[in-house]
């Protein structure tokens, strides 16, 4: 893909409205509109933005609970998204799962999943599927550096190499597990070589770059597409705000949060547009303006949403059969 | 522009308070949207909050060290546009229960202290209308099980207390053949007397007075065991007349005629009456009356009464003119106690006294031993006190 | 339909089952750890890899976890597989991908997605495999919502579960109780698919009812033929599927009966046993002519010495007392 004004300009568009969607779901949690947990992108949205550049509408995606932005990324409303935090049954998922488990089937958006490194295995299953099906489709999985901690995250790099899957890991590397900095958990905090040591190839790449992210995850995929098993990548990046809403942040120093916020990945790409041309000096206001459109529809969605009838509380245990 | 309130935020799923450490701002001050304007301390740390609208501060209402519930107004500040209305909270859906299954369940009956039932049992007896008071487990200190409901009904039907109904003719049915054997074999001799009753009524309240309502003894009892007495003294009335001739009883076993719900009368015999103490007879008389209702006499106490004793008096009639049942030779009948004109050292009072009769079998007694009997029961009764 | 019945074993039943499911459905695949080269560790997939291959036949690295979860993403991206876990001692590594996302996923998605995946787990004790390699969890699994939890015991059942389980959309865990593969018995040479949703009265009484399942039925029909020599005729019921229970053929035998005695080899606190006692309670209390009982295994981790073992797991002299207990009163 190469750049111009108008993948700048989708680049930019979506980081954006990433980032404000998260400051208003933070105003409504803190005004009790929404329950539960929140935990926020906002500092990370390079990464999902420039991961979504390399997917394609039928392959496969699985993330974390800090799945907002690859949610909006990959195409599921706004409101949609709002609704669900909201609780209400216009969510995408009906108001079931809320902030952690937002799923989409029209874009293969499988979740949304709460326990860390939980969503590993089932990528490699759904990769498995693809190949055994012959659908020329991948299986991407956002996880966050502290999945590689879980059991589940070896045995899974090792059958996705074993049976040659293909399976996109993609690590959000943003160096706090909850409270736990990497180096206080794992011995070897090379991530790469992790993964390198069940011979998946991969790389390292500046999370706060959308477009490096983009470039190495089209690369990426081309390797995965082309059956070459499983690629891993580690995006290094950094969460501006805390781990969830009630979180006091005791574990990092402000020091560290402001020398990071000085590279934003919107701000960095912003200057690096104009510079390149890509983008024109009112385009920002231009999409800032338009954004806050959207957000404000969609809390207006929300908002205007029902409730659905505790009468319905035991529906979709099981899938509802006619009778035969 | 408006006057608009910012709100101590909920942070956390079980954040309920927080303690304002510190103002970042004062009033006059222009805030941003996304300005941290405070630091609030939690359970979890001390938590940076931002406000949410572009403004400028009116008055802190908090002061740092305050601590306050979540949704309490920290400050007032003057912004565009009109105050936001608080959060609704979702009307509380009443927690509608998953239907449980119906569960049909029949009226369980009364059990009894003394033994254990099973649940089936119970059901299965209300649905057959047995009497669950009259069932006995098969093995001494079981449970009842339906088996022994079966049971009873089994034998129910073979003749012992017979269901209401069919049961009601058959006893008819016996009582007539009875009567009309008495009547025809029997030549009856009547005599009656009035008994004043005045101190007995009087002894019996105060003994009563001092029992618990469990012991205390029916006005029946003072003239069962008067009658008993009485028999001592005439021991021709107490007796069978078989084959041509009087055989005098075993003992005496005063037979008391107890109606039946669903009609019909049974005579079962109090053994030894003149033996027992007041309080044993009262004892005797509960459990008959409690068995007879029950359908649950044993044949011996149909069998064995050497006498009976009828008292209609709560029924309102004056005398009773009784039919005996044979083989006995005699049946005495008291009517209702009632005030009278009572003359007595030639003086009229008002007295309370009930009508005495013996009816007699010509055949064992004569009028004369008749009314030694009655007299010797009326001067019994002028004694309560020697009754126990 | 009727077919020559054949002499074969219940181990040789559910292998005709696989290949039926496998021949019949190019989306089934088994997964699981020695399912293939070693022919199954219980011999059931034996000789299924020559004939299916290895893509369809996959040895798995010892990872419960993920290739539980693997079966899982498989069957949310179009594929029927059937995981084999070697036994449920070795499941409570992926516990979590089957109560996490096996069985939620649906729920959590707010009905968008199914997960049509059968897990095959060997249970139970009695070979003297002590503490680690005896227990019998299915109870656990199933207090679970989202999955079913079926534990066939009989030959018709190990051949006809599988199909139904596999065209069933939602997760689907068969238990087969370890001592049951050598099981012996004629079955029809065309048996097919059988429900999954019913209990079967495998004989029919009057006295007292004894339910039961999987490795218990065998020890259950035993003490159902004693008790007929004392004098006692009992109901044997084989409760075939274990989530959901089937409710009205229990009910329907209590209420014949009046008495009830649960057989089953989990420990008998918080256990299946327990369930079905509380059920027959709130459902048929007032059709009770005696307390209900149950018997279990005594709660001791399984020791390895046979008399020791022998003791700890249900036997039929105690099934056999349990029933005499509950139709004559205790002694």
């Amino acid at each position: 893909m190469t750049m111009d004004s108008q993948l700048a300009r989708k680049l930019l568009f979506e980081m954006v409205r990433i980032r404000r969607f998260e400051e208003k779901s933070a105003e409504l949690y803190s005004a009790g509109k929404i329950r539960g947990f929140l935990h926020l992108y906002i500092g990370e949205e390079a990464v999902a933005t420039g991961a979504m550049q390399a997917l394609r509408p039928e392959d496969a995606i699985f993330a974390t609970y800090r799945e907002h932005g690859h949610a909006l990324v990959r195409g599921i409303s706004a409101g949609a998204i709002m609704a669900e935090m909201y609780g209400k049954v216009e969510g995408c998922s009906r108001g079931r799962g809320g902030s952690m488990h937002l799923f989409d089937a029209a874009t293969r958006f499988y979740g949304g999943n709460a326990i860390v490194g939980g969503a590993l295995p089932m990528a490699v299953g759904c990769a498995l599927a693809q190949k055994m099906q012959q659908r020329g489709e991948l299986t991407a999985c956002f996880f966050g550096e502290g999945a590689v901690a879980e059991g589940e995250f070896h045995e899974s790099m090792n059958l996705a190499e074993l049976w040659k899957v293909p399976a996109l890991f993609l690590c959000e590397n943003n160096l706090y597990a909850m409270g736990t900095a990497l180096e206080r958990s794992e011995a070897d905090t090379d991530l790469v070589e992790k993964a390198a040591s069940y011979r998946v190839p991969g790389k390292s790449v500046d999370g706060m770059d959308v477009i490096a992210v983009m470039e190495a995850a089209q690369e990426a995929a081309q390797f995965v597409r082309g059956g070459g098993g499983p690629y891993f990548l580690e995006f290094r990046t950094y969460r501006f705000r805390a781990h969830s809403m009630f979180d006091a942040e005791l574990y990092r120093s402000k020091t560290e949060v402001e020398r990071w916020k000085q590279h934003c990945p919107i701000a960095g790409f912003v200057k690096r547009a104009i510079a390149a041309g890509w983008l024109a000096a009112g385009d920002s206001e231009a999409i800032e303006a338009e954004v806050a459109r959207e957000v404000e529809r969609a809390v207006a969605f929300a908002e205007a949403g029902t409730w659905e009838p505790v009468a319905e509380l035991t529906r979709d245990v099981y899938t509802a059969r006619s009778p035969s | 522009m408006a006057r608009h309130e910012f709100l101590m935020p909920s942070l956390g799923a079980d954040m309920e308070a927080g303690t304002l450490v510190a103002w970042n701002v004062m009033p006059g001050d222009a805030v941003k949207r996304g300005q941290v304007v405070a630091v609030v301390e939690t359970q979890k740390g001390a938590i940076d909050v931002e406000i949410w609208q572009d403004g400028r501060i009116e008055k802190l209402v908090v002061d740092p060290g305050e601590k306050v519930p979540v949704g309490a107004v920290l400050a007032t500040l003057i912004a565009e546009g009109e105050p936001v209305p608080a959060a609704v909270v979702p009307e509380k859906a009443v927690a509608v229960a998953a239907p449980q299954p119906a569960v049909a369940l029949p009226q369980p009956a009364a059990i009894p202290g003394r033994f254990r039932i099973s649940p089936a049992a119970r059901k299965l007896a209300a649905e057959l209308g047995v009497d669950v008071n009259a069932l006995t487990p098969a093995v001494a200190d079981g449970v009842i099980s339906r088996a022994d409901v079966e049971r009873a009904v089994q034998a129910a039907k073979a003749g012992a207390p017979p269901k209401p109904g069919d049961w009601q003719s058959q006893m008819r049915k016996a009582i007539a053949a009875a009567m009309a054997k008495s009547k025809r074999e029997i030549p009856h001799y009547y005599l009656g007397t009035g008994i004043e009753m005045t101190r007995a009524l009087a002894w019996l309240e105060r003994e009563n007075a001092a029992r618990p309502v469990t012991a205390r003894m029916l006005y029946a009892v003072l003239l069962i065991k008067a009658v008993a007495l009485a028999l001592r003294e005439v021991p021709e009335l107490n007796g069978f007349w078989i084959d041509g001739a009087f055989q005098p009883g075993p003992g005496i076993h005063v037979g008391m005629a107890v109606a039946m719900r669903g009609g019909g009368l049974v005579a079962p015999a109090i053994h030894d009456a003149d033996r027992k103490s007041l309080a044993q007879l009262m004892d005797d008389l509960r459990d008959l009356i409690t068995r007879v209702r029950g359908g649950r006499l044993k044949s011996s106490e149909m069998a064995d009464p050497t006498i009976t004793l009828t008292s209609l008096g709560d029924l309102g009639v004056e005398t009773v003119y009784g039919v005996i049942y044979p083989p006995q030779v005699a049946l005495i009948g008291f009517g209702k106690i009632s005030e009278r004109a009572w003359a007595e050292n030639g003086v009229v009072a008002c007295r309370r006294a009930v009508t005495a009769t013996l009816a007699g079998d010509h055949r064992a007694s004569d009028g004369h031993r008749g009314a030694v009997f009655l007299a010797a029961v009326n001067r019994l009764l002028q004694e309560p006190e020697k009754l126990q | 339909m009727t077919g020559v019945a054949a002499k074969t074993t219940y181990r040789e039943a559910m292998r005709a089952a696989l290949r039926e499911a496998l021949q019949r459905d190019p989306r089934v695949f088994l997964m699981g750890e020695d399912v293939g080269r070693y022919g199954g560790s219980y011999a059931v997939s034996m000789g299924l890899l020559a004939e299916f291959g290895e893509e369809r036949i996959r040895d798995t690295p010892l990872s419960e976890s993920a290739f539980v979860g693997a079966g899982i993403g498989a069957a949310l991206a179009g594929m029927r597989p059937i995981v084999e876990v070697m036994t449920v001692n070795f499941s409570l590594l992926a516990l979590d991908q089957i109560l996490n996302n096996a069985a939620t996923i649906r729920h959590m998605s707010g009905g968008q997605f199914s997960i049509p995946l059968v897990i095959r787990m060997a249970t139970g004790g009695g070979r003297q495999l002590a503490a680690q390699h005896s227990h019998s969890l299915e109870g656990w699994y199933a207090h679970i919502p989202g999955i079913r939890v079926v534990a066939p015991a009989t030959l018709a059942d190990a051949r006809g579960m599988l199909w139904t389980a596999l065209a069933d959309p939602d997760p689907v865990i068969i238990f087969e109780h370890a001592l049951l593969y050598n099981l012996e018995g004629e079955l029809a040479a065309d048996a097919g698919a059988v429900d999954i949703d019913k209990a079967a009265v495998r004989r029919a009484g009057t006295d007292v009812t004894l339910i039961t399942y999987g490795g218990s039925l065998g020890k259950t029909l035993q003490a159902a033929e004693e008790l007929a020599r004392a004098g006692i005729s009992a109901e044997v019921i084989d409760l075939r599927t274990l989530r959901p229970l089937d409710d009205a053929t229990i009910i329907a035998s209590v209420s014949k009966t009046h008495r009830a005695v649960i057989v089953e080899e989990g420990w008998k606190s918080g256990s299946l046993a327990a369930e079905i006692m509380a059920r027959i309670v709130e459902l048929a209390f007032y059709e009770l002519d005696a307390p209900l009982a149950r018997v279990c295994s005594i709660e001791v981790p399984i020791p390895y010495a046979k008399h020791l073992e022998d003791a700890a797991l249900p036997q039929v002299p105690g099934i056999v007392a349990a029933a005499e207990g509950v139709v004559r009163g205790k002694a």
